[in-house]
């Protein structure tokens, strides 16, 4: 899994610029990932790539496209020293797993990544980082596979 | 044990007593989707397998960010969501009222006491009146639409204590940019930030507005002012039958921070780029040229900051070096403008005034930056690319100083004029 390294307060318009929102289709949304800020992710990015950030990952707009967008080109995962609350919030429902980690901007980019995600641990280069537990009521979701499929079983919440 | 006036109204809502860090299912008291996040907000819904959303009166729909429609994925979206609003006997304003957040503020869709969500991050500009009021995603939103609910973590508070009075050309704007500055980007995230003190209770509901809207810009989940005669006699204005209530926070509530703002000695202040914590005094950025200054936005779009540009405005004119673009946040602001005879002064200083919508803010329409141009705007975000080419610079900075500097042709400090 190679390391897409990002650094503090990757926005979602870095992410996926304004222009871009009138498309809907995470496939179409993942040919501008990034565009204009690494132009070379969307050309180079493999599936089961992992994004690594750093400080308030995802700040701005509520867009979903942001984790449609980086859904869409194949990354299931994005670690970060920490995330916006939106952003956090719209990859869980979205099934793309967000994992909070305090080491994360000591990972070099294009770095391999093994991911443990049973024991909340990840190896780079021979060493150990750790990942915080998702709090428990975004991890029901989570392992549902998202929003929609844990709405789905769902008649009434209140 | 006190409560903060964001657990009073979850507490409400839930029925018991909550407390900051519980998670909470809560029934929302109204929702708001546009022609951006809408689309996917009602495909989310149809996976979910709804058929009806949960209250029809409930749901309020408009276009906004791309009107009229600039593309035909733009238009096409719009005329789905159309098609949505139809069949489920949901309000759409269509392009016809203006920029989401200043319409569902002045249409009366944002009360005291309230849980409103938008799937919008600015949506936390209704706290203003007195609401909790949060962005959320399309998926939360598809959610929200089928149950009238949504989990929520109740969230600690910081408390900004405005003091002072603001000095002349000095303006809500340039407090909440301090505010930020010091905060940072990231300061509150998954909190509220309540906004006390004279200096906010002096503050017009503009003023209000503006410092509730860029509360997201610190990372926080929400911004409110305690509803008090001023709040309450807009909404009055605008929902005659209303019943005015207390609603603040206990004495003893527990605030996680609590940082005091001295509004009196505050000079004019610009979000250099690319983030909005980057805020320094207008003077120390001063003589900078611009090629473009955006007045407008549901930041700094209202009949208020419109004011300020004309005062500053005088009898001089805009600096032809610069493509000065006046968009209102509303019909409603547009016809007071208008009214005001300041729409034909903007004119013949050499302004573009545009019909309401959200314009050059979120770059997904007209009025985009070059590889290498500047823009002053009083919106609310300056990241790179935000406004176009990701080799453009905005600064952030209030209607007066927007003002100035396009008098000038380069960035100014309004006290100058």
């Amino acid at each position: 899994m190679r390391v897409w390294k990002f650094g503090d307060n990757i926005d979602t318009d870095a992410i996926i610029p304004g222009r871009f929102l009138i498309y809907n289709d995470p496939k179409e949304l993942a040919l501008h990932a990034f565009e204009g800020t690494r132009d070379e992710f969307a050309k180079k990015v493999s599936p089961g790539d992992i994004i690594v950030g750093g400080k308030n990952f995802g700040c701005g707009s509520s867009r979903e496209h942001a984790p449609l967008a980086i859904i869409g080109s194949g990354v299931k995962y994005v670690i970060a020293e920490s995330f916006a609350r939106i952003f956090y919030r719209n990859s869980i429902n979205t099934g793309l797993l967000p994992l909070v980690c305090t080491d994360a901007s000591t990972i070099p980019d294009g770095a391999q990544l093994q991911l443990q995600l049973e024991n909340n641990r990840f190896i780079v280069e021979g060493n150990n980082y750790r990942t915080e537990p998702v709090p428990d009521f975004l991890r029901t979701i989570s392992e549902a596979g998202g929003l929609v499929p844990y709405a789905r079983k769902l008649e009434r919440v209140i | 044990m006190g409560r903060t006036i964001v657990e009073k109204i979850f507490s409400s809502h839930i029925g018991g007593d909550v407390h900051a860090g519980d998670v909470v299912m809560a029934p929302v008291d109204r929702v708001m989707i546009h022609d951006i996040t809408g689309p996917l907000a009602i495909e989310k819904f149809h996976e979910m397998g709804a058929i009806k959303v949960f209250a029809k009166d409930r749901v309020v729909m408009l276009f906004d960010h791309q009107v009229p429609a600039d593309s035909i994925p733009a238009a096409t979206n719009q005329k789905n969501m159309r098609k949505f609003a139809l069949e489920q006997g949901i309000l759409n304003y269509d392009i016809r009222e203006g920029v989401c957040h200043q319409v569902l503020v002045e249409k009366g869709f944002a009360r005291p006491g309230e849980i409103i969500i938008g799937a919008d991050s600015h949506t936390c500009m209704y706290g203003a009146c007195g609401s909790f009021a949060t962005g959320i995603g399309s998926t939360d939103m598809g959610f929200a639409l089928k149950f009238g609910a949504l989990y929520f973590r109740v969230p600690e508070t910081i408390k900004i204590q405005g003091e002072g009075k603001f000095p002349d050309r000095v303006t809500p704007k340039d407090l909440i940019l301090s505010i930020i500055g010091e905060i940072g980007a990231d300061g509150a995230t998954y909190k509220a930030v309540e906004f006390t003190g004279v200096a906010f209770s002096d503050m017009d509901m503009s003023g209000r507005m503006t410092c509730c809207n860029m509360a997201i810009e610190m990372g926080a989940k929400s911004g409110i002012v305690p509803p008090d005669s001023t709040t309450w006699r807009y909404i009055k204005e605008r929902k005659p039958d209303i019943k005015e209530f207390s609603l603040s926070s206990d004495d003893d509530g527990i605030f996680c921070n609590s940082i005091e703002f001295d509004v009196s000695t505050l000079e004019p202040k610009v979000a250099v780029p690319h983030n909005v914590d980057n805020v320094v005094p207008v003077s120390k950025v001063a003589g900078t040229p611009v090629d473009q200054v955006f007045i407008g936005s549901c930041t700094n779009g209202r009949f208020e900051d419109f004011r300020e540009a004309i005062e500053v405005l005088g009898n001089n004119s805009f600096s032809d070096k610069v493509r000065v673009i006046i968009i209102p946040s509303s019909k409603e602001e547009y016809l007071k403008t208008l009214r005001a005879g300041y729409i034909e002064k903007f004119v013949l200083a050499g302004a573009l005034v545009e019909a309401p919508c959200c314009g050059p803010c979120m770059g997904g329409a007209f009025g985009l930056l070059a590889p290498g141009e500047t823009s002053l705007s009083t919106s609310n975000r300056n990241f790179k690319g935000r406004q176009g080419s990701t080799e453009a610079m905005v600064y952030l900075c209030s209607a007066s100083t927007a003002a100035a500097s396009a008098i000038k042709g380069e960035i100014t400090d309004p006290r100058e004029i």
